[in-house]
């Protein structure tokens, strides 16, 4: 502004008084360029790291037998068994847990930004959640270990895993959807308020569809978190070695635990299962995580 | 199909602020009325007072009578929801819904209220596209985004969608203060076409385009910082602007506040 308003009336040339950029913040500029690129390798390497011994570890044993037999009969010193139980059980576990989890997280959230305005109950039902957030994974199994099982007499089974897995989903996907009803314009409320629309429809007419991407978003990271869960598990589903593809009925095995039972038997061959094991569960995660992130493209290029 | 609306002594609260104060009036039919004064006067509380819009705000409140040829919009048993479905509103910013297609947008109001009829909105989604003069410009891509229009042309649609609704009243709340001129010029060329059909209430604050469309102006002024706005005068817009009854009205209208 002051070049314009010199009293000299000459117009200076440019770069001239406008001036170059100073060594000094030339230098600065490099050296924070440099950390935050340094801090980024730093982020990546345990990353990679992780990754590569995975899947230098576990490649050897990811075959066909792998994904299409139990470890039924197989003991830990046999050669090939499979996974197959445990990822039908996880499977069906974190279909159960989305079934019970998404419907009351996004109804709680819809209520906390629709209809709760801040009010008592609404901010009780918000602390809660912040409450529900920080439960530790094991006392999410103890707890239902201790109603579901104990109290009320039910066996180990998959949607006793559900149950706890539940538990840690719920709040997630409450504050995801939260976060993203609130990015809803107030304007698209007020536009369809002022057509004679109901609350009711406007919320699920216009703010859900709106939101949808986003809400889609955090139930496939909430989804990826609780699929890669062990502790909830072990009180709840118990082991088997065996397929049994009724989650109501009797124990059922998981990746996490899989993984658990194999990598605690001293021998190579269980060992190795663990390793593939653990990589199949990276890569179920890896592929929600891919499904996410497409769905909510596929939304968004519909709302453009 | 346009209705008279009679304010009689009308205030408006937001929580414990007193925003507007015992405002009294009538606007007739078939006719646009036009509403100026400068930020913070309460035209655009006033205005939302009159679709029971002022009351979506949390803590918000009014007092005093809306009558809609006769029947009080604040009656004990009147259902808000209904009456927006009477009086219409257009808003500041374009708003299309944007996850719905142009068509979508424009049938939404029926849609959302029941109304399943493809060929019922097939007819009703052109008729209001042609009363807000976008059917030429959007006819060949009905099935694309409402969101991928130009402002102007966002705007339209939005009066579009309001008017696929069958209003008695229409409400619009400085339509064009985000448009550039020559979109304005085109909402304004409809606001004319469209008097015919409703009573139109238009907050402005630009006076030339009260000048320009309105058939009759009201002023509103605040006394000072804090105090609630208030209606200082209203008349034929003709008289508003040349021989107006306050002093006030003229120091705003000639440009000595404001």
């Amino acid at each position: 502004m002051s070049t314009l308003t010199t009293p000299s009336g000459d117009r200076p040339a440019l770069g001239g008084s406008i001036g170059a950029v100073s060594a000094g913040r030339k230098i600065k500029d490099r050296i924070v360029q440099a950390l935050v690129y340094l801090a980024f390798a730093l982020a990546v390497v345990p990353l990679l790291s992780v990754l590569w011994t995975v899947l230098s570890n576990g490649l050897e044993r990811l075959d066909g037998t792998f994904f299409y037999y139990s470890m039924n009969g197989v003991g830990g010193r046999d050669e090939g068994g499979g996974a197959y139980h445990a990822i039908v059980g996880t499977l069906e576990q974190v279909a159960l847990t989305s079934a019970i989890a998404v419907p009351i997280a996004v109804l709680t959230a819809v209520y906390l930004v629709e209809y709760g305005g801040g009010g008592r109950l609404a901010r009780a039902v918000g602390f809660f959640v912040d409450v529900m957030t920080g439960i530790p994974s094991i006392v999410a199994g103890l707890f239902v270990l201790a109603l579901w099982l104990l109290t009320l007499g039910f066996g180990f089974s998959g949607f006793a895993g559900s149950l706890a897995l539940t538990i840690l989903m719920i709040p997630t996907v409450v504050r995801a959807t939260e976060e993203m009803l609130k990015l809803v314009p107030n304007d698209l409320r007020e536009a369809s308020y002022a057509l004679g629309v109901p609350r009711w429809r406007t919320v699920c007419f216009v703010v859900l569809p709106t939101a949808l991407p986003g809400i889609v978003t955090g139930v496939m990271l909430a989804v990826a978190r609780v699929m890669g869960e062990t502790a909830p598990l072990l009180l709840t589903i118990f082991f088997t070695k065996a397929i049994n593809t009724n989650p109501f009925e009797g124990p059922q095995a998981a990746l996490p635990t899989f993984i658990w039972e194999q990598a605690g038997d001293p021998n190579q061959a269980s060992i190795d299962r663990a390793w593939t094991g653990a990589l199949v569960l990276i890569l179920l995660i890896m592929l929600f995580n891919l499904g996410a992130r497409l769905l909510a493209r596929m939304f968004r290029t519909v709302s453009r | 199909m346009a209705k008279r609306i009679e304010v009689s002594g009308l205030h408006a609260y937001y929580g414990g602020v007193h925003a507007i104060e015992d405002i009294s009036m009538t606007i007739e039919p078939r006719s646009v009325t036009a509403f100026i004064g400068p930020s913070g006067c309460g035209k655009s509380t006033f205005l939302r007072t009159l679709n029971r819009m002022h009351e979506v705000i949390p803590g918000a409140r009014v007092e005093g009578k809306v009558l809609l040829d006769d029947e009080d919009l604040y009656g004990p048993d009147v259902d808000p929801v209904a009456v927006r479905r009477v009086v219409g509103m257009v808003f500041q910013r374009p708003n299309p819904f944007p996850t719905m297609s142009i068509y979508d947008n424009v049938a939404a109001g029926l849609k959302l209220n029941g109304v399943r009829r493809k060929s019922r909105l097939d007819d009703i989604v052109e008729e209001s596209l042609k009363g807000a003069n976008l059917w030429n410009e959007v006819k060949d891509r009905l099935n694309k985004p409402g969101a991928g229009l130009s402002g102007g042309q966002q705007q339209r649609l939005c009066i579009a969608r309001a008017i696929a609704v069958q209003p008695q009243v229409l409400l619009m709340d400085e339509p064009c203060s985000a448009l550039d001129p020559i979109s304005t010029l085109a909402i304004e060329d409809l606001i004319a076409e469209l008097k015919s059909r409703y009573t139109i209430v238009i907050v402005t604050h630009n006076m030339q385009q009260a000048a320009r469309v309105s058939d009759r102006t009201a002023f509103f002024n605040i006394a000072g910082v804090g105090k609630p706005g208030r209606l200082i005068e209203i008349g034929e817009t003709s008289k508003i602007f040349t021989k107006p009854e306050q002093k006030a009205t003229e120091e705003y209208i000639t440009g000595r506040f404001g």
